[in-house]
C-alpha cells in the first residue's frame, strides 16, 4: 500500500521546463512514475521531452489536473516564485503537493501553510526543502534516487536528504514501503507525526525509522505521539550532537518553548517513549535489523 | 536557571539551517552551480543575521518605532563627540551600551550611565575591548538617558510548533522577563498572529490588552506594535523583540532595547548585506565564503568534507564518538560540498580544511545518491594534483569513504591512483575511527 504515494498516482511537475524540473522529471519517469504533465505559464501548449517521452506543458495546475487527471504536484520552481506556485496548487485543490525547492523565505512558507489551512487542508504539503517521497517499486515523486533500494517493510521519515539515502542504502536488503523526506525548514507541511500516523495505519509497513536533526521540538512532539499512538516498533536517529552551543539573543524563544532543541534532548525524549535510538547511522540500521528479526 | 544555554539560539538555528541544505545542493547542473553556490553562501554560513542593538534600532526608526536619540561609536573619542552634540541639544546625560550579540551585558558591566562628554569618553574607554561571554566589544551605542516609569515587553516571532507567527506581550518587561515566564506565566500573553491577516490596529490593541499594558500606554504601545509588525514582515525577520518597551514619566512609549533576527533565505529580496559583521567572522570561514563553500570552523583535529548537510552533521558526531577512544579527538569543521564534487570544489574544500593548522587528518565522507562516486573519486585525484600544482602539496592523511551510486568504480579509481596520502575505508564508522586514529598519532602542521 505504502503511504501518501502509490503506483496509481499521476504526477505533474511545476516548473517542468526548468533544468531541475526536466532532469528530475526524466528520473521520475525512468523510475516508472506516472509523470503526466507539467506547468510553465509561458510555455503552455508546448511539450517537453523527458528521456524520449513527450510530456505536455500547461499554463496552470488546474488545467493540468483537468487534462491529465494529475493528483500529485512536485514543485521545482525557484525560491523567488515558489510561494505563488504552492498557492496555485492549493487553489487547484490538488491532493498532494511536494515542494523540493530549497532556500524559501520562512515568511513565504508560513503564508502558504496558513493558506492551505484556511482552505481546509485539502492539499497535503510535503516540504519545502525536501527530497520528496519514494515508494519503491511503485512511484517516486521528488529527487530520492530510485535505485538505492527495493520494496520492503520499513517506513522511513527524515528531515535530512543524504541521511535518508544512507539509511535506505544500509537497509536495502530489507527494503522500504515508503520513504518520506519531510525537510528540515523551520516550517514544514507534513511532519514526523503525520508520517508516523500513516505508517501505523499502513499494513505494508512493519517498522518505522525516524531521522531527526537539531533545532525546534518536532522530535520531542513526535516522541509524545509515539508513546500514545504508535504500536509498531520505531527506531530513531538524531544528527547534530557535536553542533556547537550557541550564543543567545532575545528572550522570546525561551518564553514559548520549553525545549532546548539539542540532539541530546531529542534522543532522551524518544527513548523515554520507547524508541530505540542509534548513535550512528550504521548502529541505527543494526537496531532496525534486530527489530525486523523479532517481528 | 542559566537561561543562555537553554534557549532556541541563533547558532542552533544556524545549525538547523545547515541541516536544511540537503537535496538540491547535490543536483544543480553546472549552469546553476554559481547561483546555487551563491545562495548556499548566504543561507548556510553563519552568522544568521542577528543584528546588534544599534542595527535593530536603525530598523525600528526606519519603520517609525519610537526609539531614544542615539548614535553608535567605535572609539572613546567618537563617544565624546557624540555626547558633546547631545549635550548641545540639551541631553548631556547618556547611556553607554556595549554592542554585543549576547545577553547579560548589563550584569557584566557593559552598560553605564555617563554625565557629559568627558564621562562618556571614560565609560566608553572602559567598555570598548571588554569581553562579555566570549564576545569582544568593538562598538558602543551612545543613547540619551531616558527616565522610566514602567517597563513592558513586546515581541513578534516565528512559532515553529504552531507553524505561524506569534506575539508575546507583557506588562512585566525588563531583564527578568524569563524569570516572569517561569514564576508567573499568566503575566505573559502569547497571541497567535496569522501570516494572512497580520497586525492591524485592532489586532495590535488585542495584543497590548492581552499583555495587560495599562490604559495610559495602550494606544501608543499598539501603534508601536503595528509598526514593529510592519518591520517584521517587510524585512523578513524571524524575531523582533522590544525589551524593555518603556513608558516615560512624560507619557511617551519607547523601544529602549531591541533584538532582531533576519531570515537569510530572504536575502534575494532584502539588502541584508548591510548588516554583515566582519569582526565576528572566523578568517577561514571568510575565505571559505569567498570560494562559495559551506564551511563552519569548529575546535578539533579531524577535517571533515562530505556531501549533504545531514550526512556531514552526522559525520561530525561519528568522528567525535570514534575520537573518544583516542584521547578526545574531535571534528575540526563542518564542510558540505554538495554532490557536485567537481575537482575544483574538492580542491577548494581540501585547501580550506587543510589551511586550519589544527587539522591533523581529513575524512572525506561521500554517499553517492544521484552523484556517482566515480566522479567524486576523480574529483579527489584531480584535486590533489591541482593542489600540488599550486605548490600546496597535501601533507596530512586523507581517509575516504565512498558508498552508494558507483561506489565500486570510485574505489577502484582511488586504488589505481595510488595516492600516498589517501587511505580508503569501506564504512562510515570504520573510516571515522581511522581518521581519528591518524589524527591522534600525527603531529600538527608546523609542530
Amino acid at each position: 500500500m505504502a503511504i501518501f504515494l502509490t503506483a496509481e498516482n499521476r504526477i505533474l511537475v511545476q516548473g517542468i521546463t526548468g533544468s531541475e524540473g526536466r532532469k528530475h522529471g526524466a528520473r521520475m519517469l525512468a523510475a516508472g512514475t506516472k509523470v503526466v504533465g507539467g506547468t510553465n505559464p509561458r510555455k503552455a501548449g508546448q511539450t517537453v521531452e523527458l528521456n524520449g517521452t513527450e510530456v505536455p506543458v500547461f499554463g496552470t495546475v488546474a488545467e493540468t489536473m483537468a487534462a491529465t487527471g494529475a493528483d500529485v504536484s512536485v514543485v521545482f520552481v525557484p525560491e523567488t516564485g515558489t510561494k505563488s506556485a504552492v498557492l496555485e496548487a492549493i487553489d487547484a485543490e490538488i491532493p498532494l503537493c511536494i515542494v523540493i525547492t530549497e532556500g524559501i523565505p520562512v515568511h513565504d512558507t508560513a503564508e502558504f501553510w496558513a493558506y492551505a489551512c484556511e482552505k481546509g487542508n485539502k492539499t497535503r504539503i510535503v516540504g519545502p526543502n525536501c527530497p520528496g517521497i519514494a515508494s519503491p517499486g511503485k512511484s517516486n515523486a521528488g529527487i530520492i534516487p530510485a535505485d538505492i533500494t527495493s520494496e520492503g517493510r520499513i517506513g522511513l521519515v527524515s528531515k535530512s536528504g543524504t541521511l535518508t539515502y544512507q539509511m535506505m542504502y544500509e537497509l536495502r536488503d530489507i527494503g522500504f514501503s515508503t520513504a518520506v523526506g519531510i525537510g528540515g525548514d523551520p516550517i514544514i507541511g507534513t511532519t514526523h507525526i503525520d508520517c508516523l500516523r500513516a505508517f501505523q495505519d499502513d499494513p505494508e509497513t512493519a517498522a518505522v525509522v525516524m531521522i531527526g536533526e537539531i533545532g525546534g521540538d518536532a522530535e520531542e512532539r513526535a516522541a509524545a505521539f509515539i508513546e500514545q499512538n504508535v504500536t509498531k516498533p520505531v527506531v530513531g536517529y538524531v544528527a547534530g550532537f557535536t553542533a556547537p552551543e550557541g550564543k543567545t539573543m532575545g528572550h522570546a524563544g525561551a518564553i514559548i518553548s520549553g525545549s532546548s532543541g539539542t540532539a541530546q534532548a531529542k534522543k532522551e525524549a524518544l527513548e523515554k517513549a520507547g524508541v530505540r535510538v542509534g548513535k550512528t547511522p550504521s548502529e541505527t540500521a543494526a537496531l532496525v535489523r534486530e527489530v525486523i528479526r523479532t517481528l | 536557571m542559566p537561561v543562555e544555554s537553554q534557549l532556541t539560539s541563533p547558532a542552533l538555528a544556524a545549525w538547523a539551517a545547515l541541516a536544511d541544505g540537503h537535496g538540491l545542493g547535490c543536483l544543480w547542473t553546472p549552469r546553476l552551480t554559481r547561483r546555487a553556490a551563491r545562495r548556499k553562501q548566504r543561507t548556510e554560513i553563519g552568522p544568521p543575521v542577528d543584528l546588534f542593538e544599534y542595527q535593530a534600532k536603525e530598523l525600528f526608526a526606519e519603520y517609525g518605532v519610537p526609539v531614544p536619540k542615539d548614535k553608535v561609536a567605535d572609539t572613546p573619542e567618537e563617544a565624546r563627540e557624540i555626547t558633546t552634540v547631545f549635550a548641545a541639544e540639551g541631553t548631556p546625560q547618556v547611556v553607554v551600551k556595549a554592542q554585543v550579540k549576547t545577553g547579560g551585558r548589563g550584569k557584566a558591566g557593559g552598560v553605564k550611565l555617563a554625565d557629559g562628554p568627558a564621562d562618556a569618553y571614560e565609560k566608553a574607554q572602559r567598555i570598548i575591548g571588554m569581553d562579555i561571554k566570549g564576545h569582544t566589544v568593538h562598538k558602543v551605542l551612545i543613547a540619551e538617558a531616558t527616565d522610566i516609569k514602567s517597563e513592558y515587553y513586546l515581541s513578534f516571532l516565528l512559532d515553529r510548533a504552531n507553524r505561524t507567527f506569534m506575539s508575546i506581550c507583557s506588562v512585566e518587561g525588563g531583564v527578568e522577563i524569563e524569570e516572569v515566564a517561569h514564576s508567573n506565566p499568566d503575566a505573559i500573553a502569547r497571541v497567535p498572529v496569522s501570516p494572512l491577516t497580520g497586525v492591524d490596529h485592532e489586532k495590535a490593541l488585542e495584543i497590548i490588552t492581552a499583555g495587560r499594558i495599562p490604559d495610559e500606554a495602550a494606544e501608543q504601545a499598539a501603534l508601536l506594535a503595528e509598526r514593529l509588525w510592519a518591520m517584521f514582515t517587510d524585512e523578513d525577520a524571524t524575531l523582533a523583540e522590544v525589551n524593555p518597551m518603556v513608558l516615560t514619566p512624560d507619557g511617551r512609549v519607547l523601544a529602549l532595547d531591541g533584538k532582531v533576527t533576519l531570515d537569510d533565505n530572504a536575502a534575494f529580496r532584502q539588502d541584508h548585506e548591510r548588516f554583515a559583521d566582519a569582526s565576528a567572522t572566523d578568517p577561514i570561514e571568510a575565505r571559505a565564503k569567498e570560494k562559495h563553500l559551506n564551511y563552519v570552523k569548529l575546535e578539533g583535529e579531524v577535517g571533515i568534507i562530505g556531501n549533504g548537510a545531514g550526512l556531514v552533521m552526522s559525520t561530525l558526531d561519528v568522528v567525535a564518538y570514534a575520537g573518544e577512544a583516542f584521547g578526545g579527538i574531535r571534528p575540526a569543521n563542518f564542510l558540505d560540498i554538495g554532490g557536485g564534487a567537481s575537482a575544483e570544489v574538492m580542491a577548494n574544500g581540501l585547501e580550506i580544511v587543510l589551511s586550519d593548522p589544527a587539522v591533523r587528518s581529513v575524512f572525506v565522507n561521500v554517499f553517492g545518491g544521484i552523484t556517482a562516486c566515480d566522479a567524486v573519486a576523480n574529483g579527489i585525484v584531480s584535486a590533489l594534483g591541482l593542489l600540488a600544482s599550486r605548490g600546496e602539496e597535501v601533507d596530512r592523511p586523507i581517509v575516504v569513504r565512498l558508498d552508494g551510486n558507483k561506489a565500486a568504480e570510485g574505489r577502484a579509481i582511488l586504488t589505481e591512483a595510488n595516492l600516498p596520502v589517501v587511505e580508503q575505508v569501506d564504512t562510515m564508522d570504520g573510516a571515522a575511527r581511522r581518521a581519528a586514529e591518524l589524527a591522534a598519532v600525527a603531529p600538527a602542521k608546523g609542530a
